[in-house]
């Protein structure tokens, strides 16, 4: 930091502090924030993010039905490539998809739908549908929870007009903070990836006469995909 | 942005004539409140939330130096720049010089009332940058050289028919006869314009609802995907913020985003959420190579330990403006700087002083619907009644409002003069209003009169009446 930033830091510490009437050394106070950072449990959980699995999984389902987005199942991972090839040909869309480089949905038997093409890599504005794989999808409000990476390039949930999402039933949970304790499980408390990305359908937007809009800068539609787990 | 609180009471008397601004308002009721509504009863547990949210925001103030600090390490852990801003001129000129440094020509921006606080965007043209608003609502605002007049829905005082006339003589290069009668093909028309500007962008900036202590990261919270956009595409991401936005886990901003979104406008959540920690990381396909947040004090501070510490409380969700009678009757521009109804007749005497902002506080009926619907329980009525007490304190209001509060007070503390002048008044009005019922006129009442009818008292006061109930005469 330039000497300038230094100053202008303390300036803004200290005007805190002296409005705060103490000093970052008053006894107990590095205690309880440290002990806040380190250990806070969920405040409120909703008792509708506390139900049973299966009933989580239809209001997982329902959110995201209301906010007009598309949900289909796949009974295993075998049934992925199928599941996206039916949703874009009942969409009327090109079977052409962005899929970042995610390991597990290039591990799938791609050749088993063989008029799907994957492009890997970053999005480019010429994409119409994009797929990724969520890290976790959130039940209460039907929320699909997305980290950034070297094989999960932010934009393809962005720039193209068609999203499609994949679930794993497994990575289904019921309110936010059990999404975050598995952030937390693969890269460690306080650490997070560049970019988590909170989505709860496509794109929208109210400004023009207060009238809902579907589609305004982000994808106009968003399927979401959610894979069972094969017995 | 240009002040013109200090003119709040001519800005009311357009406003009230102004027929557009009434046919915009007039969706507030079974827009976003009737959602805020819907959406509430949707939760059982919203109203416990509201305790909560209260209470993490004030252990938060209450140790706010350390909490920045903790989320100042965490985040340039994890690569990103912070830059403290004490004033606003300090803000702009950081913001500046680092468009400067990366040799930035465009810079797209997501929605950021703190940027409108600072005046970001005349600052960076003046010094010869293109700065897109990609927000749509504030792309209008822009495009008609306004300011927001509502802090979520920027342009919620235009008519679609405003906005497709805008749309015609800004879009000079699409054809003319295009049809732009319904807002689908408003809204495509701005995504293919606005979509050029996104990948064009050196630097994009945004703003931020939360920061989090314990990861080091900023939230935006939008519907649109713009502010995704904004930060993915360009070279350069710059997060303006001001330092009441830090709060300490994934914990707490978890229970405050369950109240954001449905006081806000009603949904579930809101489309899109996004946390960002530091810049591109070794190996990412995508993303900003540098990763800057500027944290703004610009007065701030200045709260913490005085009764307005609460109104940094606040999440910014508009609920209290879209509720409020008098926001409702005269929309923002009114209110004449950037944070209009409730929430900015506490917030803006203290950000651009009394003297200038007097009026706002005094621009309320005091029904509280604000304080019964905010997130964050901010009293938001009684700090407006602070505020009074301060101006009156410093001299201010008219010379009338002051003799008639003067004599009021000299009353109120002789509790015999008071019924005797309470008695007088309520048998002199009876017995001149009995006929009619009610007055078109009275002296000293002009300001209810010129609109509506006095209604005439019965002719005995309150006390009076109270005391033959006591004594069990019949009425």
């Amino acid at each position: 930091m330039s000497d300038a930033g230094t100053g202008r830091r303390a300036t803004v510490l200290n005007a805190i502090r002296g409005r705060l009437g103490r000093g970052a050394a008053m006894p107990g106070r590095m205690e309880a924030v440290a002990e806040r950072l380190a250990r806070q449990p969920p405040h409120l959980v909703p008792e509708r993010a506390r139900q049973d699995r299966v009933r989580l999984k239809a209001l997982f389902a329902d959110q995201l039905r209301a906010v007009s987005a598309t949900v289909v199942e796949a009974a295993g991972p075998a049934e992925v490539p199928a599941a996206i090839a039916a949703y874009l040909r009942s969409a009327n869309l090109p079977l052409t998809v962005r899929a970042g480089g995610d390991p597990w949905l290039e591990a799938l038997d791609w050749r088993s739908e063989p008029a799907l093409t994957l492009a890997s890599g970053r999005a480019q504005p010429a994409d119409e549908v994009g797929l990724t794989k969520a890290v976790a999808g959130v039940a209460e409000t039907g929320t699909l929870v997305m980290a950034s990476g070297t094989d999960n390039p932010v934009t393809v949930n962005f720039l193209p007009e068609t999203s499609i999402i994949v679930l794993r039933e497994s990575d289904l949970v019921g309110p936010y903070e059990q999404a975050f304790d598995k952030v937390r499980a693969k890269l460690g408390r306080g650490t997070m990836p560049r970019t988590l990305n909170l989505i709860s359908g496509p794109s929208r937007t109210a400004d023009v006469g207060g009238r809902l809009v579907t589609g305004a800068h982000g994808p106009r539609r968003l399927c979401v995909v959610v894979v069972g787990e094969p017995p | 942005m240009d002040v013109t609180a200090h003119a709040f009471k001519s800005n009311v008397k357009a406003a009230l004539k102004d027929r557009q601004l009434q046919r915009a308002l007039s969706g507030l009721p079974t827009g976003l409140v009737a959602q805020r509504t819907a959406a509430r009863a949707k939760l059982p547990e919203f109203e416990a939330l509201r305790d909560i949210g209260r209470d993490i925001k004030n252990h938060t103030l209450e140790h706010l130096d350390l909490y920045l600090e903790a989320w100042e390490s965490k985040a340039t852990a994890a690569g990103a720049k912070v830059h403290w801003a004490p004033t606003a001129a300090d803000a702009r000129d950081i913001i500046l010089g680092i468009c400067r440094d990366a040799s930035a020509r465009l810079v797209t921006k997501g929605k950021s009332m703190v940027s409108e606080e600072i005046g970001l965007n005349a600052h960076l043209e003046t010094a010869g940058l293109e700065v897109v608003e990609t927000d749509l609502g504030e792309y209008l605002v822009q495009i008609r050289k306004e300011t927001p007049s509502h802090i979520i829905a920027p342009a919620i005082h235009l008519t679609e028919a405003q906005i497709e006339a805008d749309f015609r003589r800004q879009h000079t290069h699409l054809p003319k006869d295009r049809p732009l009668d319904e807002p689908v093909k408003i809204v495509s028309e701005a995504r293919e314009i606005l979509r050029e500007k996104f990948i064009k962008a050196d630097v994009g900036i945004t703003g931020a609802n939360f920061l989090i202590a314990e990861t080091g990261s900023s939230i935006i919270v939008t519907n649109e995907g713009n502010g995704d956009l904004t930060q993915s595409l360009a070279r350069v991401h710059v997060v303006i913020t001001s330092i009441d936005k830090v709060v300490p886990t994934l914990e707490d901003v978890s229970s405050l985003l369950r109240l954001l979104a449905r006081s806000a406008t009603g949904q579930e959540f809101s489309v899109y959420t996004t946390f960002s920690t530091g810049p591109r990381r070794p190996g990412d396909p995508d993303g900003p190579e540098q990763y800057h947040v500027v944290v703004l004090d610009n007065g701030r501070s200045a709260l913490l330990g005085t009764p307005f510490q609460e109104v940094l409380r606040c999440i910014r969700c508009g609920a209290c403006m879209n509720h409020c009678p008098v926001y409702g009757a005269v929309g923002g521009h009114a209110y004449g700087w950037v944070y209009p109804g409730p929430i900015g007749s506490v917030i803006n005497p203290a950000l651009i002083g009394l003297d200038e902002a007097a009026h706002l506080p005094n621009a309320s009926t005091f029904c509280g619907k604000c304080e019964s619907v905010c997130p964050m329980k901010i009293p938001l009525p009684a700090l407006m009644r602070e505020w009074r007490t301060r101006d009156h304190a410093a001299g201010g209001g008219t010379g009338a409002a002051r003799r008639g509060l003067a004599t009021w007070a000299w009353l109120a503390r002789r509790p015999t003069a008071y019924h005797m002048a309470t008695r007088f008044g309520a048998a002199l009005l009876g017995a001149l209003g009995r006929r009619r019922g009610a007055f078109r006129w009275l002296p000293l009442a002009g300001g209810w009169t010129r609109h509506r009818d006095m209604a005439a008292p019965e002719g005995r006061t309150f006390q009076q009446l109270w005391a033959e109930h006591q004594r069990g005469v019949p009425r």
